[in-house]
């Protein structure tokens, strides 16, 4: 999916202070989506700006923001996952059935995962593999995987992950405590650390970071294998909440994840990704898609479309605002 | 004889068209040779739809890297209400049922495009974003209306003629038109070159932006008529109809040699994706195994094939 031509940001020739309130602008953008949904929502209905508001409101965020967070490390090098809801599917199963039953087998099945994960990056590198077409069957394989695991919704979350995700912290929810903890760990381990810039680096330019000595076949099943990793957390947080699991429970989150990492100021191509986007990108879509809907009393048959229309509002915010170039 | 082989084995769809021999073989060994021609029957007309769609879709993929029409299923699940409602259960108004589908599917494919230029959203998220709303659309137009098709047409839509599908012949006669569309006029191979290179294309003077326009509406009145005739051989329309479209369109388009990264297409491809992946289900459903064994099979398959085949040679 590589295309050096595209990827690599034409220069501009306009003055160094234009970029910079551009690159100011597209950085504050996803904070001020989230703003905007939570002023809305606090506009339609005061009492849940509090505490337990906020608990019940972003509960499904902690999962989700781990998707899309998943799903960033892929996108960094310019791959997609198109299988990462039905993974989060298949995790969900695993949890509630081996994890809770025989924790060392389950512990051992879930490191499998993330073992087949960096496999798959491997493989995709090797062979030159689109990832959207590996990815695309890899779906079918969890969801396969899932549905031999539990055919009918089931299992038991293990007691402890219950406890977890339904701990209340002072002061700050947990669905804010964990956005802010995922986004931290993202941040400074993607964008703070050398390493990190190389794993960018292969999305932006991989020749010059194969030319400079690393190794982009490692480079590949590292960010493949985060992605498998926090596909696990998110599989583990989803089954906290719902308690038991079912073998499609985790399908929205694919488009769920790829619209947050792009709501979050992400591209698809060119290495460009932010963790603390994709966390409030993540809030952003949790908010819209269920609780802005809800209190704006929108018709059940609409509720899906207004979703697709909410999404095309903050994209077409986000673009018009950063993007004045030409070419896509 | 073995220089034409040779040819052959170059050609990148063939081997979509090994697989579907050897999966369908593989069927008629379990059977024992039992309803060997009633499997390529059944797969024929099923793989009918598939085709349709996966060469809509084969043209927006051609277009480059993450040009891709996720809106495919909320098209095909509209425009199948939209034609039943038209025609009414009244065979005198299947043509403009089936003219009503293929306007339903346009109009998505212009908004599809329009999102994507004038808004600059990129396709994937654009195209998604669209089939939401396309789909409250459809489920709030489908309420309580007579959803069955004029027995002429549901008849029509399941004609055999001496065991072939009348709609696999006129499908067939679809993709060679398609194929010379592709490789023979000035918008084929203007789509084939901004896959290439969409800045070169721009500078050598091929209307970009019309093209991209055209093909994003041509995949949405693809999927439009795909919905009314899904509809007729289903005898029924629903919400849900087209679900299974979105992974098999692109899924068939990639196993049909198409590359994903844009620039290189071939038609022949996707009708041989669309046989091997409707013989594979019919062979895995053949050997009795659960549903969840399918899905593994079939997944496992698809990377299996890709792998096989490769990604294009590195450049430079």
């Amino acid at each position: 999916m590589t295309s050096a031509a595209s990827t690599v940001p034409a220069p501009t020739t306009t003055a160094p202070r234009g970029p910079d309130l551009r690159r100011i602008a597209r950085a504050l953008l996803p904070s001020l989506s989230l703003a905007l949904v939570l002023a809305t929502i606090a506009y339609l209905n005061p009492r849940v700006i509090s505490y337990f508001g906020f608990t019940l409101m972003l509960n499904y965020a902690v999962p989700i923001a781990l998707a899309t967070v998943a799903q960033m490390f892929v996108m960094a090098t310019n791959d997609i996952d198109l299988s990462i809801g039905t993974f989060v599917g298949f995790v969900c199963c695993v949890t509630a059935t081996y994890l809770n039953d025989d924790p060392l087998t389950g512990a051992v099945l879930l490191a499998g995962c993330i073992g087949v994960y960096a496999a798959l990056g491997a493989l995709i590198y090797l062979r030159n593999l689109p990832s959207i077409v590996v990815t695309l069957g890899m779906s079918f394989v969890w969801q396969g995987l899932a549905i031999l695991l539990l055919p009918k919704p089931g299992g038991k979350a293990p007691v402890w992950l219950q406890a977890i995700m339904s701990y209340k912290p002072p002061f700050l929810p947990l669905p804010i405590l964990a956005a802010i903890l995922i986004a931290g760990v993202g941040y400074f381990g993607l964008m703070r650390t050398s390493y990190g810039a190389i794993l960018r680096g292969t999305g932006g330019n991989s020749i010059a970071i194969a030319r400079a000595g690393w190794s982009l076949l490692k480079a590949k099943a590292v960010l493949f294998a985060l992605t498998g990793a926090f596909g696990v957390l998110s599989g583990m947080a989803l089954v906290g909440i719902t308690r038991s699991a079912d073998a499609n429970i985790g399908n929205g989150y694919t488009l769920l994840s790829i619209a947050g990492v792009i709501l979050g100021g992400g591209e698809f191509v060119g290495g460009i990704v932010s963790p603390i986007g994709a966390v409030i990108g993540a809030l952003t879509l949790t908010l819209a898609s269920t609780q802005l809907l809800g209190f704006m009393k929108i018709p059940p048959d609409w509720q899906v479309g207004a979703n697709g229309a909410i999404l095309v509002i903050v994209l077409a915010a986000r673009v018009l605002i950063t993007q004045r170039g030409r070419d896509r | 004889m073995s220089a034409a082989l040779a040819n052959l084995a170059r050609r990148p769809w063939i081997w979509s068209f090994a697989g579907a021999l050897l999966v369908w073989l593989g069927a008629i060994q379990f059977t024992g040779g039992y309803g060997a021609g009633g499997m390529l029957t059944a797969a024929l007309s099923l793989a009918v739809f598939t085709v349709i769609v996966g060469v809509g879709q084969m043209f927006v993929i051609t277009l480059g890297p993450g040009n891709v029409d996720l809106s495919l299923p909320a098209n095909i699940g509209l425009a199948s209400a939209v034609a039943m409602k038209v025609m009414g259960g009244d065979d005198s108004l299947v043509a403009l049922g089936l003219l009503a589908a293929v306007g339903s599917g346009l109009c998505v494919g212009i908004v599809n495009y329009l999102l994507i230029w004038a808004l600059r959203i990129p396709p994937i998220i654009a195209t998604l974003s669209a089939s939401f709303v396309i789909q409250s659309v459809d489920i709030s137009y489908g309420r309580g209306l007579q959803i069955k098709p004029p027995p002429g047409f549901a008849d029509f839509a399941n004609i055999l003629i001496s065991g072939v599908p009348l709609l696999a012949i006129l499908t067939l006669l679809f993709a060679v038109i398609a194929s010379v569309v592709l490789h023979r006029t000035v918008y084929g191979r203007s789509v084939l070159a901004i896959g290439q290179n969409i800045r070169a294309a721009r500078l050598a003077g091929v209307k970009v932006e019309p093209t991209r326009f055209a093909t994003y509406t041509l995949c949405g009145a693809l999927g439009g008529l795909n919905g009314a005739l899904l509809a007729g051989y289903f005898r029924g329309a629903n919400v849900d109809i087209g679900n299974e479209y979105l992974l098999l369109s692109i899924a068939v388009v990639v196993i049909g040699g198409t590359s994903v990264a844009g620039g290189n297409a071939n038609v022949p491809g996707v009708w041989g994706g669309a046989l091997f992946l409707v013989l594979l289900q019919t062979m895995l459903n053949t050997f009795g195994v659960s549903a969840g064994v399918r899905l593994l099979a079939t997944g496992l398959i698809i990377v299996a094939v890709i792998t096989a085949a490769g990604g294009p040679k590195a450049g430079r």
